[in-house]
């Protein structure tokens, strides 16, 4: 298998924060969705890949190349979004293209402007006077408009409206239609990773908690409810985490159909990576 | 070629994509030879990941329905319905000879037994 993206070991110590072992590949073609909560790591995990912060240990690898040596290779190849906008405030779109052109040597002019269209974007108006939706839909414009071959976007679909949302998805689908483009995306908004991601890995304070293909997590955890007196009766380590409510038990247990030929008469629900993410942080281990 | 995915049924994705196109196939819409989608143009179309498309094919393909043909893509496998058929048939009433033998010992009607098939025969198709 080839891969877009290859890290390994990745760590960096800072005073207050520390990122552990991240490792993951992501096959060429395929969609890799980083989860966690704010503070968890993952843009620090982008800046490193993205060559913007000094690693105390790992390395990484985009199409088999060391990110260090290949630097050129990387910036033609890879389409960015990050989380805060890194554009001057008093520019407007048409100089953005302009600034782009210069940049980048297979920057599409057309394409852009295309782009601008369909988002109906105003060419000739400074990103200050843009709303949030329209500056996040103005990024992604520019990161697929030199025709890369990896796009790495944090958090792209934040502060859109779920129209907005949506057709950004679509765009996202579009551009994996070419087998070689392959995409590594974090997003606060599960529900979006649900219905495009291949991967999804799961990071807290700095360490990997989960790393799946998205449709296992889905399909092989899930979410018991019950009562005390059953709550009682499942072994502690069928039990990934619980929460005690008011009136009921609930439990995240990682194999459903093991469960199901355990404990025959028990109701387990489907869950979704929400769920996931607030259990695993939520949620608590029984001792 | 028509997939209805359900994101509430608690089937998998992939499997639901999986028998349709296996009915699909045994009804006769799609036809030995004929070309199905990419997995990416698939996976776009339904909204759901490339994995889900690319599992579904690999289990098509390994139960003989599609074959793949890499940078090609994939087609209907020439495959035999006739004798497909007959398989399930036997398979089914296999599974209604036993329903009859319960009937039968449990005073039944045959009435009654075939309004029960019915009944479940429709629930199916809403």
């Amino acid at each position: 298998m080839k891969y877009a993206l290859e890290v390994k070991g990745l760590g960096k110590k800072y005073d207050d924060f520390e990122l552990k072992d991240i490792h993951f590949s992501l096959p060429t073609g395929m969609i890799l969705g980083f989860i966690g909560e704010n503070g968890a790591g993952k843009t620090t995990t982008i800046k490193a890949i993205l060559n913007m912060i000094q690693l105390d240990s790992g390395h990484i690898k985009i199409f088999g190349c060391d990110i260090k040596k290949e630097t050129e290779l990387a910036k033609e190849e890879i389409g960015v979004v990050l989380d805060d906008m890194f554009f001057p405030e008093i520019l407007t779109p048409k100089d953005i293209n302009v600034i782009m052109k210069d940049i980048y040597q297979n920057w599409d002019q057309t394409l852009f402007y295309q782009y601008i269209n369909d988002f109906h974007l105003p060419l000739k108006q400074a990103i200050k006077t843009l709303s949030k939706g329209m500056r996040k839909k103005l990024e992604i414009a520019t990161a697929l408009s030199h025709h890369p071959k990896l796009l790495i976007l944090d958090e792209p679909t934040a502060g859109l409206d779920p129209i907005a949302r949506s057709e950004v998805i679509d765009l996202f689908r579009d551009f994996i239609q070419e087998k070689d483009c392959s995409i590594l995306l974090s997003s606060h908004i599960t529900t979006d990773l649900e219905h495009i991601a291949d991967y999804i890995i799961f990071i807290n304070e700095g360490t990997m908690l989960l790393s799946k293909t998205c449709d296992a997590l889905l399909e092989e955890y899930g979410i018991v409810k019950c009562k005390e007196k059953e709550f009682k009766q499942i072994d502690k380590k069928d039990k990934v985490r619980f929460r005690k409510n008011r009136y009921e038990y609930e439990i995240l247990i990682e194999n459903k159909k093991e469960f199901k030929k355990k404990y025959p008469s028990s109701i387990i629900d489907k869950i979704t990576l929400e769920d996931l993410m607030i259990f695993m942080l939520k949620g608590e281990v029984e001792k | 070629m028509e997939i209805i995915i359900s994101n509430s049924s608690g089937v998998p994705i992939y499997e639901q994509i999986k028998e349709q196109i296996k009915t699909e196939i045994l009804s006769g819409v799609l036809k030995p030879g004929e070309n199905l989608p990419s997995i990416r143009s698939l996976a776009k179309d339904l909204r759901c990941s490339v994995i889900t498309t690319k599992n579904a094919y690999e289990e098509l393909e390994k139960e003989g329905y599609i074959k793949t043909v890499p940078a090609k893509g994939s087609y209907i496998a020439d495959i035999n319905i006739e004798l497909i058929r007959e398989e399930q048939l036997k398979n089914i009433e296999r599974f209604v000879e036993n329903a009859v033998f319960l009937a039968k010992r449990n005073g039944v009607s045959k009435k009654e037994l075939t309004e029960i098939i019915n009944i479940l025969y429709e629930e199916d198709e809403k």
